[in-house]
């Protein structure tokens, strides 16, 4: 039977009908969020939270028991015997062994390695294949790296003023220290803010120069004393010598007189070798060379003008730009010239007439470096308008070797201490090259763009690895130059010294064909002179003629003999 | 059998050798012209050796076999000869 739950309502009972209408709205309550108390709460990053729905997993991570293990080595004391044969019983080995022996597989087998055997034994004793072969040579062949430098430090002039460095000096012993003057070249460019300061600066140290030199007039070379590394000796632009001693501070210890000094700016100063290790001697465009005692600065011990008709005329006297002396030939000094010639002159002349030995003329503008080289003192380097040329000290006429004519114009150069073939210039466009006359004549083996002013100066350390090269803005650059460059190569020296015989050979071969040539037409024009002066034509005519054609006949075999000989020898030369 | 022994006594009388083992492939030494400590001493760690030697070989190159194995010290030279079933192993000191 089925439940049945049944309401009724009466309809009277129901109310009115809803009557529903429209109202505008009414804003009853309008919270706002208060900032105040947002201070109560922080900020929270936003975060990105990855939600998925899986089942929650975990991880965990177990370790086993620890597992002992040993490495050790096992002896195989006596092995593999069979199992029935013990074996330290003696007896039983031994028939173990008859049985084998007896065995056709052992016997087959034994024969076959013995032969095998035996050569490899036989080999064993005929050669020894495992001897050391090439045991005296040391590695053979280099190789050859392209040669290259880096900077590794620039010096700058501390002050707003920059002058150009026109003088370098490395510390004598081990040079970790380089002495840089700074001067300003430039006819009265000078300001009256210049500094006059120069500085020796350490080469770890850029930032800072160590020692700061206080002249009085601006320096424009300096030079470190070979025996004693506190002293130092430097020309002024107005024709003063200064002493320093960096233990007593940056002044000067002493300044030369005025009235006996240079009356140009001295281009070149050099300590000299002598017992006391007081000596040096300075070059000046006023034509003089004067000797200096440091100890005494009031007057130069000894003079010298460059007058090349040897008159001692200050009025003709050259210019001289630099200077050039070499310890180990102490008597004997060389003078670069404004005018393109260099100066030999000896020191222990008895005349000021005999002080200058003899000329070299070749360059086209002042020479601004001139340095022997360090293992041939016969020849020497010298720099000048656009070329670098090699002298040797025999050969008068011209100089033995030289370079093309450059871009621009060479400033300074020297030759590397440690190696016979290889010397440094610096250019006016601001390259430093680096030239070994072993590898290539006709180009620098690397040149390198230094800075984009131009290079004034230039120096090598003595361990001919490290190089400083001072520019027109007062910049000092340091650059190490690699190994390939700085040490020396097998046979160098023997290769150069052959060189240098082979050109001036070949110079001496010119001069002295010059000199014939000129002979010949001092000859010729001679004898015409005394044809016209009154003698019968047809005879002496004829006569002359076969004068003439006789020694024209024998120039002609001689030139031809010589010739011969020449090219007999220089294939020797060059073995 | 008497051909063994004259091989055997022709390798001993070459210039330089010290000993000769033969072993066979359990490590036995069969035959031996060295005392008995050393004999076992050889037999033992060169058999280890000549397995290690053979196995590298055939590994890299299965087709490649074990033909001679020289082992060069600075007193002298151990040179082995392997075969399926044994190896010859020789003590010899070239400069002696």
């Amino acid at each position: 039977m089925e439940i049945v739950h049944v309401d009724t309502k009466l309809r009277r009972e129901f109310g009115p009908p809803a009557l529903f209408s429209d109202r505008i709205e009414e804003l009853l309550l309008d919270l706002h969020p208060d900032p105040s108390l947002a201070a109560q709460f922080i900020q929270k990053t936003h975060r990105d939270q990855a939600v998925q729905a899986c089942r929650q997993m975990s991880e965990h991570q177990i370790n086993t028991e620890r597992f002992q293990s040993n490495s050790c080595g096992l002896n195989h004391v006596e092995g593999g015997w069979p199992k029935d044969i013990n074996p330290n019983e003696m007896e039983q080995t031994i028939r173990f062994r008859k049985k084998v022996e007896k065995d056709d597989g052992y016997i087959n087998s034994i024969l076959q390695l013995g032969s095998v055997m035996e050569h490899r034994i036989k080999q064993n004793n005929s050669i020894d294949i495992y001897q050391q072969y090439f045991d005296e040579e040391e590695e053979v062949e280099e190789i050859q790296e392209p040669p290259s430098a880096k900077t590794i430090n620039v010096f700058r002039d501390p002050n707003e003023l920059k002058r150009t460095i026109t003088g370098l000096s490395w510390h004598p012993d081990g040079g970790r220290k380089l002495a840089a003057a700074y001067s300003c070249l430039e006819f009265q460019k000078t300001s009256r803010n210049t500094s006059l300061d120069s500085y020796i600066w350490d080469i770890e140290n850029p930032n800072h120069p160590e020692v700061t030199l206080k002249p009085a007039s601006l320096l424009v070379c300096l030079d470190y004393n070979p025996k004693d590394s506190h002293t130092l000796v430097g020309g002024c632009y107005n024709g003063q010598i200064a002493y320093w001693d960096t233990r007593k501070g940056s002044q000067p210890v002493e300044y030369s007189s005025m009235e006996h000094s240079h009356r140009d700016p001295v281009y070149k100063i050099i300590w000299l070798q002598s017992k006391t290790g007081t000596d040096a001697f300075s070059a000046s465009t006023d034509g003089q060379i004067l000797w200096w005692d440091v100890r005494k600065l009031s007057e130069p011990t000894e003079r010298l003008v460059l007058d090349p008709s040897r008159e001692g005329n200050l009025d003709r006297a050259l210019g001289a730009i630099s200077l050039e002396f070499e310890a180990t030939m102490p008597t004997k000094f060389m003078v670069g010239t404004e005018q393109g010639l260099v100066v030999s002159c000896n020191r222990k002349a008895k005349t000021p007439a005999e002080k200058i030995v003899c000329t070299y003329d070749g360059h086209h503008g002042p020479i601004y470096a001139l340095q022997r080289n360090p293992f041939f003192p016969k020849n020497f380097l010298t720099v000048g308008d656009w070329t670098a040329r090699i002298w040797s000290e025999d050969i008068k006429e011209s100089s033995i070797m030289w370079s093309k004519y450059q871009m621009s114009y060479l400033m300074d150069a020297c030759w590397s201490p440690v190696r016979p073939s290889i010397f440094f210039t610096v250019k006016m466009d601001g390259m430093l090259d680096i030239w070994d006359i072993l590898f290539k004549q006709s180009d620098p083996t690397l040149s390198l763009k230094v800075c984009d002013k131009p290079l004034y100066s230039l120096r090598v350390q003595d361990n001919g690895r490290l190089v400083a090269c001072g520019s027109q803005s007062g910049e000092a650059t340091l650059l190490e130059i690699c190994s390939g460059l700085s040490t020396l190569q097998k046979n160098e020296k023997s290769l150069v010294a052959a060189m240098f015989e082979r050109e001036t050979k070949r110079e001496k071969i010119l001069e002295a064909r010059q000199r014939e040539i000129r002979l010949k037409e001092r000859s010729r024009s001679e004898q015409s002179k005394d044809d016209e002066t009154g003698r019968e034509d047809d005879e002496e005519d004829s006569e002359q003629l076969i004068a003439k054609v006789e020694s024209d006949f024998y120039s002609l075999v001689e030139a031809e003999f010589r010739r011969r000989q020449r090219r007999e020898e220089t294939p020797q030369v060059r073995r | 059998m008497a051909e063994v022994e004259e091989t055997l006594k022709r390798i001993q009388s070459q210039k330089g050798v010290q000993g000769i083992i033969v072993v066979n492939s359990e490590g036995i030494p069969i035959k031996t012209t060295l005392d008995n400590s050393s004999t076992v001493q050889y037999a033992g760690l060169i058999h280890q050796l000549v397995l290690k030697a053979r196995s590298t070989i055939r590994d890299i190159d299965p087709q490649n076999d074990l033909l001679f194995l020289r082992v060069r010290s600075k007193k002298n030279e151990i040179m082995i000869a392997p075969d399926k079933d044994y190896f010859l192993i020789v003590i010899q000191n070239p400069s002696a």
